[in-house]
């Protein structure tokens, strides 16, 4: 039978990263649940083996129902019947089958009915997820809502709400509104308290929200009449069953189509405040926002996972001239270099996975406990490079599936371009990737601080601390030099901003910086990769080839550029 | 209404639906060591027909019987990891060599001690493609059967309402309990292990495996006496050796020999739109038409 998790040695290979041992024992806190719960595991590697096993669950489901059924849900869609929405059949169908088997609600506490998993496998079901049927993965991935609540709402919520999601309860996350989109500051929709009803009431109406029908919700809404910005709003959850928000529409779109798009009227919803007033945008949301960009991240790298197994099983049958395609030089360059950028977004994704899993471990930690000085200190550390990986992985992951998927439809030409392949259906997929849960440029705006700040080059440093074999060693020169190259342009923009007015000037190059920050960690974590399988020295190798070529371009750009070209490039 | 006592009967079977060269042996017997050890497969659809009565009717339970070496533990895990309470291994070197009669035999001696309200298995395991152990079964124990059985509908007031699939077409057909219930493969697939039941058992074990040194966990097994699984033996069924194994197998291979095929695959149509859209569907997918 067919398994998404076992066929893929890479994905595998990121399970076993050393610092699972620190994860696990940070999440696991001694394993105390073991006596409570008969399913939780007794020590590191019956956790570990927890995580496999499940895995494997939730790989076969993904190859044998989601995949199966992506086409089908492609075709038909969603629907809205009486201001519900009625999803695809086969939709109903994935979220049964996953509901069924009980990986709903992996990352949740047990006593909310979760498996207690860490980020690392919870994020290894939404890139399988994504691999299976792209679209299905928005509706797999709002149960990121459930790790909100569970991180900043009363327990008396938490009680409410969090043991519904194992059970097969769905979410969403209304934030977008026709005025505000990428800025959110401008959400108008209303809630007020009603003295009345001892509740909060929400009225107004959101737009493009992913899911929009589901059974829990998280609402940004303005609870401080009178404000404008950000600090005015507020994060409430509504429930379903109240019965207060009606469909209007959803959006007909170019991919993901059998996720649901809706536009939400509230009418009196009755809600409840989650954690403290005025803090929804500043904090909740933003915390919303890191998660869901991580699942964006996994939700490319498994769009490019599949669009790459496309293009090589169409390169391996198509024969032309008397051989298959594949071994013509044009197109196995294509195939090597799209495993290549495969690998590598899925190393920058497990890398930054694991960097959120230790620091959010601590926080749940400090629930219980004060942290000592140096769980602290390291809390911070994971905290701050999650902070700047996220946005990285978030821009560079979206870029590359779409580039992959690009590459995979060209490697099946014509027949590529009609709907008999599945490439078709991943090319349109992979296109909202960009876009949603913040726009690349607005990715490069959150990146630009590992950059000014050195986060970046610090980690760059440690990487190249690393032991790799004598052979590979010159590899690490050349990333050495092409740190200090990187370290060169950054020292450039820099100083050159610093005399202008404003960061027009740093704006201007900062996706270039992030770039070449970006070429120069995936290089790293590939070659990191080395260390411990000779599997990837081949990638590492392509990977560095490539890094010094397009980093190259960027510091040439940079260099030969002085402030006043600005003007040419404004409208 | 009260809880149903459900059996499944399950084989361990090797897969032989991919076989390759060395999947026989020179003397034309079954090469087990090439092929991978699987659950029969119309045996899972019996699972999750069981599964979907344990849904229904509260107080439920379901229990795997397997007859095998000591590995066919593995059945009975996997039908734990897909919702079955428990199940028994029937397992005993005097039923080596059993052939449909003689395991039969085994199998109802097994049953006389499980007072099983309903026992579902599939219609043939697809090693032997025999479909009689299920029958037999039945008639030892002097219970109704009901064989194809694609649905079953409900239970009312002790009768069973089964929808059965025959070549040409469907019957729905009542019997008494406590029967014997055989499962073919277009009855639906059975769902997928569950994250919490896999994780809960993961570590059963029968008093021969914990034998192996190198088992670990012995120590939550020692706490939680729902991951022994039990291991029966002839004098535990109360079984007589005689009609047991090689002795008690009136059946014969006398010469085996390699079929080829002559007529092309053929299917059986029938003119509703079902059958109608899944042909279409099967032709344009093959790009013969369209």
């Amino acid at each position: 039978m067919d398994n998404f998790f076992n066929d893929n040695s890479d994905l595998k290979f990121h399970l076993q990263h050393p610092l699972m041992r620190k994860i696990v024992a940070l999440k696991e806190k001694d394993f105390a649940d073991k006596d409570k719960y008969d399913y939780a595991p007794v020590d590191f590697e019956d956790a570990m083996d927890s995580y496999e096993k499940v895995l494997e669950i939730v790989g076969e489901i993904c190859a044998n129902v989601l995949a199966v059924n992506a086409e089908s849900v492609d075709h038909d869609g969603p629907t809205v019947e009486n201001g519900r929405v009625i999803y695809a059949k086969g939709t109903q169908e994935n979220h049964d089958a996953l509901t069924q088997a009980g990986v709903v609600g992996m990352s949740l506490p047990r006593e909310y009915g979760g498996l207690n998993f860490s980020m690392v496998p919870y994020v290894m079901a939404a890139e399988l997820v994504s691999r299976g049927d792209a679209g299905f993965s928005n509706i797999w991935g709002l149960q990121d809502c459930a790790e909100t609540l569970h991180e900043f709402a009363s327990k008396e919520i938490k009680d409410e709400f969090l043991p519904r999601f194992n059970k097969g309860a769905t979410a969403a996350m209304d934030l977008t509104e026709p005025d505000a989109g990428s800025d959110l500051q401008a959400v108008q929709l209303r809630a007020e308290y009603c003295e009345e009803r001892g509740t909060w009431l929400l009225n107004g109406v959101k737009r493009f929200i992913t899911n929009g029908d589901a059974e829990v919700s998280l609402v940004l809404a303005r609870s401080e009449a009178g404000t404008n910005d950000g600090r005015g709003l507020s994060l409430f959850v509504y429930d379903k069953a109240d019965d207060c928000v009606v469909v209007r529409r959803i959006e007909n779109k170019l991919g993901i189509k059998g996720s649901p798009t809706c536009e939400l009227v509230f009418t009196d919803a009755p809600a409840k405040l989650v954690g403290d007033r005025k803090l929804g945008l500043i904090k909740y949301v933003m915390s919303l926002m890191n998660g869901a960009r991580l699942g964006v991240g996994a939700q490319s790298v498994g769009i490019s996972e599949a669009a790459y197994r496309e293009a090589v099983k169409y390169a391996k049958e198509r024969v032309q001239f008397g051989k298959a395609i594949i071994e013509f030089p044009a197109v196995y360059e294509l195939l090597t270099n799209m495993k290549v950028s495969v690998e590598a977004t899925r190393a920058l994704l497990y890398e930054t996975t694991r960097f959120v899993d230790v620091y959010k471990a601590y926080g749940f930690i400090e629930e219980d406990r004060a942290l000592t000085k140096e769980e602290k200190q390291d809390a911070k550390k994971y905290n701050r490079l999650a902070d700047v990986y996220t946005p990285l992985l978030k821009l560079i992951s979206s870029e590359y599936s779409n580039s992959i998927a690009y590459d995979s439809l060209q490697v099946h030409g014509g027949t590529g371009y009609m709907k008999d392949f599945a490439i078709e259906r991943i090319s349109r997929d992979a296109r909202i990737t960009t876009i949603y849960e913040g726009t690349s440029q607005l990715q490069v705006i959150a990146a630009i601080r590992g950059v000014t700040t050195g986060v970046f080059a610090k980690q760059m440093e440690e990487y190249s601390k690393q032991e790799f074999a004598a052979e590979l060693d010159y590899l690490n020169k050349d990333l050495i030099a092409l740190t200090e190259q990187y370290q060169k342009a950054v020292d450039h923009v820099v100083a050159i901003n610093a005399k202008e007015e404003n960061n027009e000037y740093l704006d201007f190059h900062a996706r270039r910086l992030v770039e070449m920050a970006g070429n120069i960690i995936m290089s790293y974590l590939l070659m990191t990769n080395t260390i411990y399988s000779d599997d990837y020295r081949v990638s590492a190798k392509i990977m560095v080839k490539r890094a010094k070529a397009q980093n190259a371009e960027r510091f040439s750009y940079i260099m030969d550029f002085e402030s006043k070209d600005l003007g040419i490039f404004k409208a | 209404m009260k809880g149903l006592k459900i059996v499944v009967l399950a084989k361990q079977v090797p897969d032989t639906r991919n076989v390759g060269k060395d999947a026989m042996k020179a003397d034309g017997t079954v090469n087990r060591a090439a092929l991978a050890a699987i659950f029969n497969p119309e045996d899972l659809n019996a699972l999750e027909q069981a599964l979907r009565l344990k849904d229904k009717y509260e107080g439920s339970t379901v229990s795997i019987l397997t007859m095998g070496p000591s590995r066919a533990a593995e059945i009975i895990r996997e039908g734990m990891y897909r919702g079955a309470d428990g199940g028994v291994l029937l397992t005993d070197r005097l039923f080596a060599g059993s052939d449909t009669l003689a395991t039969s035999y085994a199998i109802s001696q097994a049953l006389k001690k499980m007072e099983a309200d309903i026992i579902i298995a599939g219609r043939q395991a697809i090693d032997g493609d025999t479909a009689q152990v299920g029958p037999q079964v039945a008639d030892k124990l002097g219970l109704t059967q009901i064989t194809y059985a694609e649905e079953i509908i409900g239970i009312k007031e002790n009768v069973i309402t089964v929808k059965r699939r025959l070549e040409r077409g469907v019957e729905v057909v009542e019997g008494p309990l406590p029967l014997v219930v055989t499962v073919n493969a277009s009855a639906p697939e059975c769902r997928s292990r569950n994250a919490k039941a896999l994780l809960k058992f993961k570590h059963a074990r029968t008093a021969t495996e914990l034998q192996d040194t190198s088992e670990d966990y012995i120590d939550i097994k020692n706490d939680r006496p729902e991951l022994v699984i039990p291991e029966w033996s002839v004098v535990d069924v109360d079984a007589d050796p005689k009609e047991l194994g090689l002795s008690g197998s009136p059946t014969k291979v006398k010469k085996i020999e390699n079929v080829v095929f002559t007529a092309k695959e053929s299917k059986v149509l029938s003119d509703n739109d079902e059958d109608i859209n899944e042909l279409m569907r099967t032709l344009i997918e093959s790009h013969t038409i369209g």
